[in-house]
């Protein structure tokens, strides 16, 4: 068994601040777009950097560590760069450096009016996620969760539209009631524990609680991160919140925001209250149902779905709940398998969301139904589509079969029969939901298509390579960043000794 | 030696300038706005000095004409009397700065006389936080009313009315306190706080102490507004002239809070205010009233000053809620909600004063998005004064929610949690109202489209009213940032028996 160690290193922050750091140029160059881009692109490649400067040391189980100050007696705002956030911190900073060159080409292809907020909030965002994925302890991470929620809502709301308002209103009413029952959850566990530092394993063994507490406190929690991870019925405001453009609902609709909740959820579950409190109080078997409704549900609703991005966003919903059903499972097996799908189902998602970004910008088409023939206008775009689907459904080669393979065998290990039925069931709803989308482009005929070509590829090009690296990540788990050693590594920490 | 004068110098200083303001004025009506500044200016120097003396070198206390207490009257200058002096006395350098324009605008030619009551209030706010003598402290408290219906009287049309009533109400509030203190005095033979609490315990039986102690904070909620003896504060908040409403809303309840703090605390004991009477379960109760009520009312208000007087008396309740709690964690969180609200409230009244002085009026329905141009800077701070009323973090008021929250799950006060954490989604709700319509498009203006909103230049107001807002929302990031140097601090302000 690995032993982790820590160093001091104030990388992480950094990693955190960088892009923090640009809001003001950003809003300073409102004049200039090619400055203001460039700061954007100049922060989002430093902060890729730095992250993956964090990731040879955590790889030999070695942890950065950096506190910031004190902000509140004994609690300290503290980074600490441990392999499960590095790999969250790997996965959305390196998706930013795409999204900011597809927001680009969206936004000005798109003529969008107040550029700079947008590119300036998208920042403050991505500062927001790397401070959710290397906070230390509980109080760090509901700070940055909340700036999150704060920073997003400027971007669900741009288009200023009625459906922009009120899904920005929804989003708000959502994400904040989620924080204040965060906070009466975090301050539960301190006057419980004494700590809120996130240990492998949990910080609740030892503890003699009575089954009423422990259930309570667990379902403050739940309801806490579950607004973000879009667990059913707390998930309404992210089907909603695709009144954004659709860079934003790309990156922080599929991957940053929701990406936090589930992220949360982890944390909860294995750096909170630990497998063994979970198993011993039957919390798992909450996680559990609340989770494989979620997958169920979602996935019908998102088959009767018209609207190309609801039907993405209820997607989303279905597969965050992968990663909570792997996770509730408490198993070795399941719990990589949860974690892994988060890399896997970023790559995926995104990827679908740029192409119906593409479509929206070069057809001005947002419903399936309309779709007909649109592979031969835009070939690359649909063929990026067509692997991204496939994978969500669990086709190998590609990166989602993996995640899938290693749920189903978490479920085994677990001896949940029911869990690998939903899987499978959950498998054929996804192409039930995603094939009708790629036989309309590819094999039946559209009208008036004949003057449209590719979107510009400012676009094209960092959907290809989301797409590619979808497949590569499936041939290749371990490929560049060896996000497949942290996952089992993050889960043997949790798991041992139980 | 002059260290040991601070306690007589501040409230002093202000009565000598009342009484110089009109005495010069008689000669130059110009003089009297130099003075006020200047001397403010001196009692926030004295107010620093003395309060980095007192955490060094311990409390002055100071007999009066040399007479030791309990003959003469006793001035005690603590850690928690000159922290307090010191906030309220920067506060009212910063409203005073943002007067020099704002009083020009709403009084004319009366200024002297305006001028010499304003001394007079803050010459009765500072001896009411210092003087440690019972019956002293319902002098200054006369002081500051009486100077306070004054104040509240130069306004609208509407404001003597409104005086009138909070005269009525005020004076009631202030005969309460006198028989409590009668009670209080008939029963022990003493007026002097410190005496008193040394007596109390071997009298506590008494039924006479007990309705001592409920006449005092029957008095003095009156004088601070608690829920349901709020019913003065709203208008007079809102027809009074900027520079009275800024002064009196964020600081007058606040030196209120801080008597009742000082006499239940200190004078009668956390073991007898909380235990043997509940009077304190009774003090929370109705603070959560008003904290509710308060906050639903704010929502209900059409005019921007009427809004944050309604959200004043749930913020109140906070303060009261916190020292009903009587533990350490609500005694944090009611000291540094006290402090952060003063700056939220005197940063928000600014800024409804700046709006007045620019377009006739602060109403809200009259708000859009041309505001965001207009005045910038105004919106930026009030941005972020609404975000920290929210309890956003890293901002202020996260903070003394935070410690409020750890406070009633100190005391397994579940109701309590839940109010403070659903009446922070209520501030949500009328703080984003405006934010919305001051930074978005409203939807009648997308349809007539191009409405010029480029063309619209900045009117931001002039910098002696723009930098006090300014500088009191860069206090709220660093009040909430830097939290615990306070916090540690506060420790040491804390009662013996709590």
């Amino acid at each position: 068994m690995e032993i982790f160690q820590t160093y001091n290193s104030i990388i992480p922050f950094y990693a955190v601040m960088i892009s923090l750091a640009v809001v003001p140029l950003i809003l300073l160059s409102d004049k200039n777009p090619n400055l203001r881009e460039f700061w954007t692109i100049a922060a989002a490649v430093i902060k890729f950097i730095l992250v993956v400067s964090l990731l040879p040391a955590a790889l030999e189980g070695k942890e950065a560590v950096y506190s910031i100050l004190e902000i509140s007696p004994g609690i300290e705002l503290a980074l600490k760069a441990d392999q499960f956030g590095i790999f969250f911190a790997l996965i959305a900073s390196g998706l930013w450096i795409f999204t900011s060159f597809y927001s680009i080409g969206y936004v000005r292809g798109n003529k969008e009016k107040k550029q700079t907020r947008y590119f300036a909030s998208f920042a403050v965002c991505l500062s927001a996620t790397i401070g959710v994925a290397f906070a230390a302890n509980l109080l760090t991470f509901i700070i940055f969760y909340e700036v999150l929620t704060i920073a997003t809502y400027p971007l669900v709301i741009h288009k200023e539209n009625k459906e922009a308002i009120s899904a920005g209103r929804k989003y708000l009413l959502y994400t904040l009631s989620a924080g204040a029952v965060l906070i009466a959850a975090a301050g539960l566990t301190y006057s419980y524990t004494g700590t809120l530092d996130f240990t492998a394993g949990g910080i609740f063994g030892g503890l003699n609680l009575s089954q009423g507490s422990i259930t309570v406190l667990f379902m403050l929690f739940l309801a806490g991160v579950g607004v973000k991870a879009g667990i059913m019925p707390l998930h309404s405001w992210l089907p909603a919140a695709m009144a954004a453009p659709t860079p934003v609902s790309a990156l922080l609709h599929a991957v940053a925001v929701v990406k936090s909740g589930v992220f949360g959820v982890v944390r909860v579950v294995g750096f909170v209250f630990g497998p063994e409190v979970m198993q011993s109080y039957g919390l798992n078997n909450i996680l559990f149902v609340f989770a494989a409704a979620t997958i169920i549900i979602a996935s019908l609703i998102a088959l009767k779905q018209d609207n190309l991005k609801k039907r993405l966003a209820y997607s989303t919903v279905g597969h965050l709940s992968y990663i909570v059903l792997g996770v509730a499972l408490l198993s070795p097996a399941g719990f990589t398998g949860g974690i892994f799908h988060i890399a896997t189902h970023a790559t995926m998602k995104i990827t679908l969301f740029f192409c119906a970004g593409a479509i929206y910008v070069n057809l001005h088409k947002e419903n399936i139904s309309e779709l007909n023939g649109i592979g031969k206008v835009m070939p690359w775009t649909m063929a990026a589509f067509t692997i991204g689907s496939m994978g969500l459904a669990g086709i190998p080669p590609i990166n989602g079969f993996v995640s899938k393979w290693f749920l189903g065998t978490g479920a085994l290990q677990a001896d949940m029969n029911i869990a690998l039925i939903i899987l499978l069931l959950s498998g054929l709803l996804n192409a039930g939901y995603f094939f009708p989308i790629i036989h309309r482009a590819f094999f039946r005929e559209g009208n008036g298509l004949e003057k449209h070509k590719e979107a510009s590829m400012m676009m094209v090009v960092p959907i290809m390579i989301t797409a590619f690296l979808s497949v590569l990540f499936g041939l290749y788990p371990d490929m560049f960043f060896n996000f497949f050693e942290i996952a089992l590594s993050v889960s043997n920490s949790v798991m041992k000794g139980f | 030696m002059i260290e040991k004068n601070i306690p007589a110098i501040l409230p002093l200083i202000f009565l000598a300038a009342a009484l110089f303001i009109p005495l010069l004025g008689v000669w130059k009506k110009a003089v009297a706005y130099p003075i006020a500044i200047l001397t403010v200016l001196a009692a926030a120097s004295v107010s620093v000095y003395g309060f980095i003396y007192v955490l060094l070198n311990g409390t002055i206390r100071y007999f009066f004409g040399g007479w030791a207490p309990p003959i003469g009257i006793e001035y005690v200058y603590d850690p928690l009397a000159s922290f307090v002096a010191l906030v309220i006395n920067f506060i009212a350098l910063l409203v005073l700065t943002h007067g020099y324009h704002a009083v020009n605008i709403d009084v004319k030619d009366r200024q002297v006389a305006y001028y010499s009551v304003v001394m007079l209030l803050l010459a009765g706010f500072n001896g009411m936080i210092i003087t440690g003598d019972l019956f002293n402290l319902y002098v200054f408290i006369e002081i500051s009313s009486l100077s306070g219906y004054a104040l509240i009287a130069v306004g609208e049309k509407r404001a003597p009315f409104a005086a009138f009533r909070y005269l009525i109400i005020g004076t009631i509030g202030a005969s309460f306190y006198l028989l409590g203190i009668g009670f209080l005095y008939f029963m022990s033979g003493t007026l002097n706080m410190n005496d008193l609490a040394s007596i109390l315990p071997h009298i506590k039986d008494s039924p006479a102490i007990l309705v001592a102690l409920i006449l005092i904070v029957i008095g003095l909620g009156i004088k601070m507004a608690i829920f349901p003896m709020h019913g003065w504060l709203p208008d007079s908040y809102t027809y009074a002239a900027t520079t009275s409403s800024s002064l009196i809303a964020p600081i007058g309840t606040k030196v209120g809070a801080y008597a009742l703090l000082r006499l239940v605390l200190f004078v009668f004991g956390a073991e007898y205010f909380s235990k043997d009477l509940q009077v304190a379960e009774l003090l929370a109760i109705f603070s959560c009233g008003g904290i509710i009520y308060g906050s639903v009312m704010a929502i209900a208000q059409k005019e921007m000053k009427r809004m944050l007087a309604y959200s004043s008396i749930a913020q109140i309740g906070y303060i009261g809620l916190g020292i009903g709690l009587a533990n350490p964690l609500g005694f944090i969180g009611a000291l540094l909600h006290l402090i952060n609200h003063a700056f939220m409230k005197a940063c928000l009244f600014l800024v409804a004063g700046n709006l007045r002085v620019k377009t006739g009026s602060s109403d809200i329905s009259q708000m859009d998005d041309s505001f965001r141009k207009k005045y910038p800077w105004t919106m930026a701070a009030f941005t972020v004064a609404a975000l920290s009323m929210v309890g956003i973090p890293p901002l202020a008021g996260f903070f003394s929610k935070w410690y409020l929250a750890l406070g009633t799950i100190e005391n397994n006060s579940w109701f309590y949690l839940a109010v403070i954490l659903i009446s922070s989604l209520l501030n949500a709700v009328y703080f984003f109202r405006i934010l919305e319509k001051v930074y978005m498009r409203s939807p009648e203006k997308l349809i007539s489209a191009n409405s010029g909103i480029a063309d619209i230049q900045s009117e931001e107001v002039k910098p002696s009213m723009l930098l006090p807002a300014l500088a009191l929302a860069v206090g709220l990031i660093v009040l909430g940032i830097f939290n615990v140097l306070l916090v540690d601090q506060i420790y040491k302000m804390m009662p013996a028996g709590l």
